[in-house]
């Protein structure tokens, strides 16, 4: 399958900027089931300073906005061919040790919610497990756009009941660490059946199960991701793979505008 | 520990004036005791003239002091100098190939020499190094390694400092003081130049340059400003260097390179000798509300566009648990049997060792594995019971927080009192500088004396004082 995506950030500041700095992680991963066929990124209001690819393999675009910037938009186009791996990513490559992906940083730090969560889960083989904890946490926090807050970890989200993709992945990541399995956060373009127009890159997970390298799992669709998955950016939580990251000297009352594009080819 | 285990360098363990100290002993007792008290005085204004001050932290006001300077030299033979840098070249060599290692294959873990354990839960492990290359492989550009005595050839690592090793400027200014004070011995004795430090340091940082850097390569010193306690250092190999002293805020990047605002418009770094921690080299990668770093320093370097030095993550090195497994390291690296020996450390991490140092707190010392400066560690021996007592509840807390080691029988000097000669309690800090292809180990050092009788602490926030090292050319 084919997939064409126009991904177009915009940033409008009510003040002008004095200087800031954007990392950028749109750029989709090449990966043995995943070819990028095309990929252009354009930016108007912001220079390109450089990019590289970092110790998660995502691809780092790091761009300036100067004095006086009012307006910055990154405009993000390609295509992207995908083969079904029944969502088993396989063995795991890059520089990074496999032993990274079981280190917790601040939002996956485990708490009373997060011990509880993992001792209701049962399963007899690593693969059940996991996908019996996608399921408990599928049911213990309703999806609710807007009901989080982006800088929630896994605690926070577990206490509210409630959350996006993004939480979902972050208690999954949690929980699978605890259980001492590496896990890593995902995200990504989907394909979505019934629209192409939409205002936020999707989130999900793997996990890395012995025989079968890493395995996905969506847990807010309560699927394994499929040829309609895109996988962009990975990390350790949602600060190593956010699509933008960035500092801001100036610039105040910022509005952002997404707008996220994703159709079959 | 009795007195009669302790070496001392000039007068050895029988009072027998020892083969490197003859010519100076034989200068000393020609000089009138009157017109080096006379000396001394003059040394210490000299100091306070030139502005070599240290800040003590934990001090509300931040208040700046004075290092102690004693006048008698602290002598070092040739040969003895030789087999020394043979030990801390090897040593060195085996730190850089280490961090290329865990930041790159990990080859000493997959071969089981290191538990994995130490790695993956260490704090001074930097995820954003990993599969990073730093132009030429050099990782510490710059490594102070921090060495005691305890007999005529038994010299132990206490230390490696591979993060920022500071100091230098006293090893340097130490010397200047004392060739203006006394010319006349240096004509008498051959003593191996220090004075060339800085113009090594910046030849050495030059040909660490990456790449994209065009013709004489710039180099630049990144201090934290005028409050660092350190902050004089960095103002002097600066001057001494010829080079530009920045703070942050004189950086930002530029087309993808990290530049200098000047009169001219901004000006590409290729070199930035940093004594800024990791922690606030860059908000937008690491610490976000550091104001002292450079916004994306961490991506130009990554992209290859700029030299570090030291480089990002090099603290791992530094750490006093992945000292206990210096030796394991050296002959992983070097295929050779450590020249230079470690002191034997017990990881409290381990049930066992940390019963053993439970039960013989009074006579060991316990520091904490990310500790530097001689700040919150233990030593028994000199410790109250109260201390002790508060200890104990630290380790049975915190276990893997700390390491803990005997307590050495560290040499002693002698230092020029009213009195006359004394011994007191050394230590010494080789400076190497690191390139391409290159260990160069300064002859000489900073000594740090203990100037309280028996006392083992030299470091200088602890009232330790300083001395000129001198390796003599023979």
């Amino acid at each position: 399958m084919q997939i064409e995506i126009h991904h177009s950030t915009r940033y409008r500041f009510a003040e002008p900027v004095t200087f800031a700095l954007q990392q950028i992680r749109k750029t989709p991963k090449s990966t043995p089931h995943q070819t990028v066929l095309d990929w252009t990124t354009e930016i108007t209001g912001g220079a390109k300073q450089l990019a590289f690819e970092d110790h998660h393999n995502n691809v780092v675009e790091l761009v300036s906005l100067e004095r006086d910037t009012r307006e910055v938009a990154v405009l993000s186009r390609g295509l992207v061919a995908l083969e079904d791996n029944h969502g088993i990513v396989g063995r795991h490559r890059g520089p990074a040790p496999l032993w990274l992906y079981r280190r917790h940083t601040p939002r996956t730090q485990p708490g009373a919610g997060v011990r509880e969560m993992v001792r209701g889960v049962q399963g007899e083989t690593t693969l059940d497990w996991l996908h019996a904890l996608s399921g408990q946490i599928r049911a213990a926090i309703a999806y609710e756009v807007g009901a989080s807050h982006p800088g929630w970890g896994a605690e926070e989200a577990i206490a509210a009941g409630r959350g996006v993709c993004q939480d979902h992945a972050h208690v999954f990541i949690a929980c699978a660490r605890l259980a001492e399995i590496p896990a890593r956060y995902v995200s990504g373009y989907l394909l979505l059946d019934d629209r192409p127009g939409q205002d936020a890159m999707h989130a999900w997970v793997e996990a890395h199960v012995e025989g079968l390298g890493w395995v996905g799992f969506d847990v807010s669709n309560g699927i394994a991701p499929d040829t309609r998955y895109v996988r962009v950016a990975t990390g350790l939580d949602y600060a190593d793979a956010a699509p933008v990251s960035g500092m801001r000297i100036g610039g105040a009352a910022e509005a952002l505008d997404v707008r996220i594009d994703v159709s079959q080819q | 520990m009795s007195e009669t285990e302790i070496f001392d360098e000039m007068w050895g363990r029988d009072g027998c004036l020892r083969e490197p100290y003859r010519a100076f002993h034989a200068w000393f007792e020609g000089e009138d005791p009157k017109r080096l008290r006379a000396k001394q005085r003059e040394a210490e204004e000299l100091f306070r003239l030139t502005g070599i001050t240290f800040n003590v932290y934990g001090k509300a006001e931040a208040e700046e002091r004075l290092i102690p300077f004693d006048i008698i030299p602290r002598i070092i033979s040739g040969p003895e100098w030789a087999r020394l840098s043979r030990g801390i070249e090897q040593r060195v060599r085996a730190i850089n190939a280490f961090l290329h290692d865990i930041y790159h294959k990990q080859e000493i873990v997959k071969a089981g020499r290191i538990p994995e354990e130490m790695i993956r839960r260490n704090d001074a492990f930097l995820p954003h190094m990993i599969g990073v290359e730093p132009p030429g492989g050099v990782y510490t550009h710059i490594v102070g390694i921090d060495l005691v005595r305890t007999g005529p050839g038994e010299f132990y690592v206490l230390e490696d400092n591979a993060r920022t090793p500071s100091g230098v400027s006293y090893m340097l200014e130490n010397r200047e003081t004392m060739l203006r004070m006394f010319p006349e011995l240096f004509s008498r004795i051959r003593v191996r130049p220090v004075q060339t430090y800085p113009f090594e340091l910046r030849r050495s940082l030059a040909a660490s340059a990456p790449g994209c850097a065009a013709g004489d390569p710039v180099v630049a010193v990144l201090t934290p400003g005028i409050y660092n306690s350190a902050y004089f250092e960095h103002a002097f190999l600066a001057d001494q260097m010829g080079v530009e002293l920045v703070e942050g805020h004189d950086l930002r990047v530029v087309d993808g390179r990290v530049a200098m605002r000047t009169t001219r418009g901004y000006k590409p770094i290729d070199v930035l000798y940093r004594r800024v921690d990791d922690d606030f080299l860059d908000p937008l990668n690491f610490n976000p509300e550091s104001t002292l770093g450079v916004p994306g320093i961490m991506d130009v370097y990554r992209a290859g566009g700029i030299t570090i030095a030291n480089a990002p993550g090099t603290g791992i090195a530094d750490d006093k648990a992945i000292y206990s497994y210096m030796p394991e390291i050296v002959e992983f690296y070097t295929g050779e049997r450590p020249l230079l020996q470690n002191v034997q450390t017990w990881r409290c991490s381990e049930p066992d060792a940390l019963a053993h140092v439970l039960d013989n707190l009074g006579d060991l010392v316990v520091k904490e594995v990310h500790g530097s400066g001689g700040y919150g560690m233990l030593i028994g021996p000199t410790a109250s019971r109260k201390e002790i007592a508060a200890f104990r509840r630290k380790l049975r807390a915190r276990p893997g927080n700390y390491i803990a080691q005997p307590t050495l029988s560290l040499s002693t000097v002698p230092v020029f009192t009213r009195a006359g000669l004394v011994p007191r309690h050394v230590d010494l800090r080789p400076f190497v500088l690191v390139s391409p292809g290159s260990i160069n180990v300064t002859p000489g050092g900073l000594t740090r004396v203990a100037l309280k009788k028996g006392s083992l602490v030299v470091n200088s926030s602890q009232g330790g004082g300083t001395k000129d090292t001198w390796v003599l050319e023979d």
